[in-house]
């Protein structure tokens, strides 16, 4: 996995509230047997009109300021619903790395971390106020800075953030969890052998 | 020291907590199916790692399969590759798969229980939210992710934060014609769609004790719906009865040891929860959502919301949104609002005892004219086969109804089952989000006596009032 450190980049707003994994992807797209290739299809139902290929002037990511951004702003219970994997996979094929918002769906946070990704949780009247300077700037670049755990605004003003220290831990070395499991398979094979599993 | 549920299985799992980080749990069980777990397989094959303990892993077909004859080849290429790519995947890593032709073959949810490879006291992971249905047998359950699908096959452990623990106690009965889908919908709408976010729920009280098995687990199924990590409720004498005779019980120990065993994982009198939430059994009514998340919900005596009667901002504004998209005015009546179309089945309402109640709301009626289509999909082999010894199917199709074969089917819609932009839908599953039964499609989750009576008369109504006909 590719380790995540620091982040500049444009961030989308999409400004609802129990964005679910339905609307991050739709069923339709989880038919395929590769984890790339689903950046296209993100919030699919919302982005492109009936046709499926225009994009929706109404869909405020649609707009080209926003093009290329690599940070989302939403609010509370981001990610609930299923816990397709395509989810994050689609947000990060889309080129976004780190997403703001006020609360996670557990297992989509989960996921994020699997994949690389940076979830921050902030209070509702600091992403409140984000969504306010988005709007209002023409160009607006966030910087997330992993190892100082803080959000540097284009006003050179800060916002600091919390992670647990092993999530951070692994992010800034891009660990794979597995390996890392794997390095307790004494404790593994112990447990196995205390509760009668051959 | 007392100790609930919770607490005992987490203890009993516990495989080490390396400092600093999430702890290692031991997995019993894990379930995979046909759209989680390809890019699982793929990252084990590229790893060069194996199957841990490949006897523990049971694979099954369920969301991408027709409902329709199975013996006509699948036309979609990309589901036919994907169910393709689960059957290669198994026989490559040893690990027991109930094709979709398999008489034990059915939805996840429902064929875990059913074939006893569910038990009290064990964890239980899939690449599926609501794996939270397996609570229902005091197992821990969890949903996961594709990349922990595969932390999982290649270690058969996964990594957790200990949860904190809250009590939904249901005091009382519940009334009559009110079902466990009711009350897990009343639920929701009381603690919200994050209301239970970073806990494992417990349930207790007189009205769950009541519920029967299916019942319990049409309540742990939707608890993910409310953000939870898991649900459970405490095994007792209806659990090890229901679990009688199932085909997949350990073979090492008589079933009077194995009950003994199940029982012993119960919270114990006087254990302690973090939290505590409270609803009167008789309070609750029949549910309707009106909108595009679980936790909008109301009575079936009741209205949709008035916006300006809504408390916060954010209330405001995904009420606005939900009514739109639903296509449905402030304040209107339930009993107001017709569909098009009624689906009973998925791993929420798929099992025999839901098809019992809506086939005897049925019974002797027709569906209305203005509802183009009413299908009954059996959550598994297993159901459809008890429920036709038991005429249900004949009812169905005598009122109009379609019988199908078993799966996911319009609960998610990845098959030929679906929404058309617009259409209504009295649906028994456990998701009303946009989109989710196809695109533009509206979703009002109900019970399933409910949605027969919806199908029937078409428009929502009060079952509570329904002139039964024997
Ligand atoms: S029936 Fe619906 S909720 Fe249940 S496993 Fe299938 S798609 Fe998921």
């Amino acid at each position: 996995m590719e380790p995540f450190k620091k982040l500049t980049g444009i961030v989308a707003p999409l400004e609802a509230l129990n964005v679910d994994t339905d609307q991050i992807i739709p069923k339709q797209f989880l038919k395929r047997i590769e984890r790339t290739g689903y950046g296209d299809v993100l919030f699919f139902d919302w982005r492109y009109l009936d046709d499926g290929k225009t994009p929706n002037p109404d869909f405020e990511m649609n707009a080209a300021r926003y093009a290329g951004a690599s940070i989302l702003l939403s609010k509370d219970n981001f990610g609930c619903g299923s816990s397709r994997e395509h989810a994050p996979w689609a947000i990060n094929d889309y080129g976004i790395r780190c997403i703001i918002a006020t609360s996670y769906a557990d297992i989509f946070y989960n996921n994020c971390f699997n994949n690389g990704m940076l979830p921050i949780t902030l209070a509702g009247d600091v992403v409140e106020q984000l969504f306010q300077e988005i709007r209002s700037a023409d160009s607006y670049e966030l910087t997330v800075d992993l190892e100082a755990l803080q959000i540097v605004k284009p006003c050179g003003g800060t916002i600091a953030f919390e992670l647990h220290p092993f999530l951070r831990e692994r992010l800034l070395n891009g660990w794979d969890q597995i390996g890392l499991t794997l390095l307790n398979e004494d404790k593994i094979s112990a447990y196995e052998k205390a509760n009668g599993i051959a | 020291m007392a100790k609930n549920i919770y607490q005992k299985i987490w203890e009993a799992h516990l495989v080490h907590t390396p400092t600093g980080q999430d702890a290692i749990l031991y997995i019993d069980r894990h379930y995979v199916h046909e759209v989680t777990s390809a890019q699982a397989f793929e990252g084990l094959r590229l790893a060069g790692r194996k199957v841990r303990h490949p006897e523990m892993t049971f694979a099954t077909m369920d969301h991408n399969i027709p409902t329709t004859d199975r013996s006509i080849p699948i036309s979609d290429p990309l589901s036919k590759a994907q169910i393709e790519a689960l059957k290669s995947n198994c026989a490559e890593f040893g690990i027991t798969c109930f094709d979709m032709n398999d008489p034990r073959n059915g939805v996840v949810h429902i064929i875990g229980p059913e074939l006893g490879l569910t038990l009290p006291g064990m964890t239980i992971v899939c690449g599926d939210s609501h794996t939270s249905t397996h609570g229902a047998l005091g197992a821990l359950a969890h949903g996961i992710g594709t990349s922990e699908v595969e932390h999982v096959l290649a270690t058969q452990t996964l990594l957790q934060k200990p949860s904190k623990t809250m009590e939904v106690r249901i005091n009382g009965p519940l009334p009559a014609g009110v079902t466990a889908k009711d009350l897990v919908l009343a639920v929701i709408g009381k603690i919200g769609t994050a209301g239970g976010t970073g806990y494992v729920i417990e349930y207790t009280g007189e009205a769950i004790r009541d519920l029967s098995m299916e019942g319990r687990m049409t309540v742990c199924n939707m608890t993910i719906e409310a953000g939870a990590r898991a649900g459970l409720i405490s095994p007792d004498a209806k659990t090890v009865e229901y679990l009688k005779d199932r085909p997949y019980l350990p073979k090492d120990k008589s079933f009077d040891e194995l009950a003994q065993g199940w029982l012993s994982w119960a919270s114990d009198a006087g254990c302690s929860y973090d939290t505590l939430v409270e609803l009167n059994g008789l309070d609750i009514e029949p549910q309707v959502t009106w909108g595009t998340s679980p936790g909008m919900v109301t009575a079936v005596s009741g209205r949709t919301p008035v916006i300006a009667e809504l408390a916060d901002a954010n209330a405001k504004l995904s009420a606005e949104k939900a009514l739109e998209y639903m296509g449905l005015a402030e304040g209107m009546p339930i009993t107001e609002i017709a569909i098009d179309k009624m689906f009973i089945g998925s791993c929420t309402n798929g099992r025999i005892e839901d098809l019992r109640a809506a086939a005897a709301v049925a019974k002797g009626y027709k569906k209305a004219d203005s509802v183009k289509l009413a299908m009954v999909v059996p959550g598994s082999y297993e159901v459809k086969k008890q429920a036709e010894a038991e005429g249900l199917d004949k009812v169905f199709t005598a009122a109009g109804f379609e019988w199908r074969e078993p799966g996911c089917s319009m609960c998610l819609a990845m098959n030929d089952d679906r929404l058309e932009p617009g259409e209504r839908c009295a649906a028994t599953s456990n998701r009303n989000f946009e989109g989710r039964q196809g695109k533009g499609g509206r979703t009002h989750l109900v019970s399933p006596a409910m949605a027969a009576a919806a199908a029937i008369a078409g428009t929502f109504v009060d079952i509570r009032a329904w002139a039964y006909k024997d």
